[in-house]
């Protein structure tokens, strides 16, 4: 039995590296091969990872992640000498993303995923493409302006997030005695918020402005805390596949520099979005702004 | 494999890994428990009601056999998550919704699951009455007592003996039901089995420990219900084993 | 928020019929390969070999000790490499949707695999000494005097079961896929209707559902009046 399951534990870690294929005299290994073979990449996004990856009315995938993507895919085109390559979405949670990405459902992902040491066990991620600060979104007419007053109090959170975590964590640690929903989507989550389940939901700053924009009354709902940790999203890849890595972080470091990330900012986060027009109003923090200058992919934990 | 995973500790709660495990059948076992009491008055009032000569009350019981029979199970948890907290009258909704959250999906779930297998229990238990020969009704009748002590004291005894075998299903069939009420957010051993995966990263091994957990569960009220059939069979009947 | 604009549903018509189709490819594909796999572990069931009655009452007892949507969540995050592999697909095909297929198959065969046996088992002993005595072998007997039998006594079971799997694929819910219900809660979310979408979801499954049980209702009338004048 343990043998058998080994084995085919096996076989499927080695699955997708697949047979080397020469190309310009440059062998290709591992994601890229399996995608010149088979001609199909397979893309996974989030469904409401506003404003960066999430369906619009017309149930088609966009955000600020997203474009990153679309760039990823035209670049590997291009790297693999190639005029069409069929794109192929499948929709990812927090909690299955990494599980997926591992058992070969989908190739790459660019959404809201935050890079760290303890998902680098598992998983690689590019050079980061957003920085984040965790925190709270509230009424604005209930009494919580910090962590602090989250004592006894009623809270949800996505599942499979790092504030998920954090939350178990700080409540373990201060006695805190919180009250933790935890649901599938960032969008669950704030009509548990929305609709009274819940008093405060703990999450990636931005995700929690995405959120906002969407609720029936935006101005309702204040952002509050003190971060309770800074924290990097990159694109994330399977591991030890340098060659692909490699293809992912130029691409995202080139559209940096050029200023490309730049305007796609303004897109998505000072301008009306999809589906209803609502905006982000959400500044460029000088954490962006150094990392839109030196382009890297460091865990901040 | 390494099983030595489940003695490790987990991430947080300061517990280790098994702890998780044994939580979520503790939740399974009582969401089941809770929600066969209800599944089983439900089915009982209805069933009865389906065999009654008052035409109001059989029309009541085939609508409720009707509306929780013919929606999948999924979109009437999501019926009682969603909707019905807005459409309780006064402050009750709100106040439900302010609940533990813990206890109010519970709740909910019990609710939910309860009223869904108490339609089919409630099909049992008419097909239970509708076995007995119209003798015994009349028979009671006959002997003075009225329409209700005739249930209560003739028909039903027998009643629920003979459908014994298809409740042992239908309970099997309700704890491998309870499991779609994960997806409200009640922790049970599913919604374990994934925040095991998602911690641990070890799949195979937190899918295989919670789906023996379902299966040892299983086989337990199985034995117990057996057990129980023997006990209280009809003298003389085969048990009324329908198919 | 039960407000729900008549234009959406209009606007969102054909994304719901996809939804649909979806359903019902799964249900169907589920029926057909679950009943045809329910009769081969139904066969095994009643066969004179030891091992093949035992390997296939394991089968059973076991799909139907485990709930349905752990088996969804096993063929979804654990196998579908080896899917992929072992039907040899092309990456185009959407492995959600064979995941569900496959799961709901294995699953259902488990439960037709009881009904046949059921029925098979609602025959007179007398029928399969006569076929043997006239010279058929077991499995010619199997084809074409009991199977037979036994799909006709058991057709309103097996049609019923059918209804329950239509339900059932509701549960794809939890992979992802666009499913009708998904579909139907999708749209309730992006665009703030999510109540009175879940509800809409709900009464088209009642409508379907409840007229098909008529239906099987009076086949199972027919049936037994059948019965009583042969």
């Amino acid at each position: 039995m343990k043998k058998l399951f080994g084995s085919l534990l096996l076989a499927l870690l080695l699955l997708p590296c697949g047979a080397g294929i020469a190309l310009g005299g440059e062998e290709l290994g591992g994601t890229l091969a399996k995608i010149k073979k088979d001609g199909v990449i397979i893309v996974g996004h989030r469904e409401s990872s506003v404003p960066f990856s999430y369906y619009d009315s017309a149930q088609n995938v966009v955000g600020y992640a997203q474009d990153y993507s679309k760039l990823i895919v035209e670049a590997v085109k291009k790297k693999l000498g190639v005029s069409e390559l069929t794109v192929k979405l499948v929709p990812i949670t927090s909690q299955n993303r990494i599980p997926l990405l591992a058992n070969g459902t989908y190739d790459f992902e660019c959404g809201s995923t935050t890079n760290n040491l303890e998902r680098q066990q598992q998983v690689a991620f590019s050079n980061t493409f957003f920085i984040i600060g965790t925190r709270l979104l509230v009424h604005k007419d209930s009494k919580i302006t910090d962590f602090s007053d989250l004592k006894g109090r009623r809270v949800v959170v996505t599942a499979g997030t790092t504030s998920e975590k954090l939350l178990f964590l700080m409540n373990d640690r201060d006695k805190m005695n919180v009250q933790i929903i935890s649901t599938p989507t960032h969008g669950d989550s704030f009509r548990s918020l929305e609709s009274g389940r819940a008093e405060a939901f703990f999450l990636d700053d931005v995700l929690l402005a995405g959120e906002r924009s969407r609720a029936r009354n935006p101005s309702d709902w204040v952002i509050v805390g003190t971060p309770q940790s800074y924290e990097a999203y990159g694109c994330m890849l399977r591991k030890d596949d340098p060659q692909f890595k490699a293809l992912v972080d130029e691409t995202i470091a080139s559209a940096q520099l050029s200023g490309l990330a730049e305007s796609s900012y303004e897109q998505w986060f000072k301008k009306p979005i999809p589906p209803r027009g609502a905006i982000m109003n959400f500044d460029l923090s000088e954490a962006m702004k150094d990392l839109l200058r030196n382009p890297n992919d460091k865990a901040f934990q | 494999m390494h099983w030595g995973l489940f003695f490790e500790q987990a991430p947080f709660g300061g517990v280790q890994y098994y702890q998780w495990l044994l939580r979520g059948f503790a939740v399974t076992v009582e969401l089941s428990v809770c929600a066969w009491v209800v599944a089983f008055l439900a089915g009982s009032v209805f069933g009865i009601m389906r065999t009654l000569p008052h035409r109001a009350f059989r029309a009541a019981g085939g609508f409720y056999v009707a509306v929780f029979r013919n929606i999948p199970l999924i979109a009437q948890f999501f019926v009682w998550y969603l909707v019905v907290p807005e459409l309780l009258p006064g402050s009750l909704g709100r106040d439900l919704k302010a609940m533990d959250p813990e206890i109010q999906f519970f709740i909910l779930a019990v609710a939910c699951l309860g009223l869904f297998t108490g339609g089919r229990i409630c099909e049992q238990v008419r097909s239970g009455i509708q076995a007995q020969s119209r003798g015994q009704l009349s028979a009671g009748l006959a002997l003075g007592l009225t329409l209700p002590q005739c249930y209560r004291h003739v028909i039903m005894p027998n009643a629920y003996r003979i459908i014994m075998p298809p409740m042992t299903s239908e309970i099997l069939n309700m704890i491998k039901n309870s499991a779609v009420a994960s997806t409200i957010g009640v922790i049970d051993l599913s919604a374990q089995a994934n925040r095991l995966l998602e911690y641990s990263a070890r799949p195979y091994e937190s899918f295989i420990a919670i789906t023996l957990a379902y299966v040892t569960l299983n086989f337990t009220v199985m034995f117990l219900m057996r057990l129980l059939e023997r006990k209280i069979r009809v003298p003389g009947s085969t048990g009324g084993r329908h198919v | 928020m039960f407000d729900l604009d008549p234009l959406l549903l209009l606007q969102t018509a054909p994304i719901l019929l996809k939804g649909m189709l979806i359903t019902l490819k799964i249900t169907v594909a589920a029926v057909v390969l679950g009943m045809f796999s329910g009769t081969l572990l139904a066969v095994a069931r009643v066969s004179p070999i030891l091992p093949l009655r035992w390997l296939s009452a394991l089968y059973v007892n076991c799909f139907r000790s485990i709930p349905l949507v752990m088996v969804l969540m096993w063929f979804y995050l654990i196998v579908p490499q080896m899917l992929a592999r072992f039907f040899n697909l092309s990456p185009l095909t959407d492995i959600r949707l064979i995941s569900a297929i496959t799961a709901f198959t294995m699953f259902e065969a488990a439960y037709y695999a009881e009904i046949i046996r059921a029925g098979l088992g609602s025959i007179p002993r007398g029928q399969t000494q006569a076929a043997l005595a006239l010279g058929m072998t077991l499995p010619q007997a199997l084809r074409l005097v009991l199977l037979p039998q036994a799909f006709r006594a058991m057709a309103p079971l097996l049609l019923t079961q059918g209804i329950i799997l239509f339900q059932d694929t509701a549960l794809v819910y939890i992979l992802g896929l666009g499913d009708f219900f998904r579909t139907a809660v999708t749209i309730g979310k992006t665009n703030g209707y999510e109540p009175a979408m879940i509800l809409f979801a709900g009464l088209i499954y009642f409508g379907i559902c409840y007229a098909a049980s008529r239906l099987v209702d009076s086949l199972k009338r027919a049936l037994a009046e059948q019965k009583r004048a042969s």
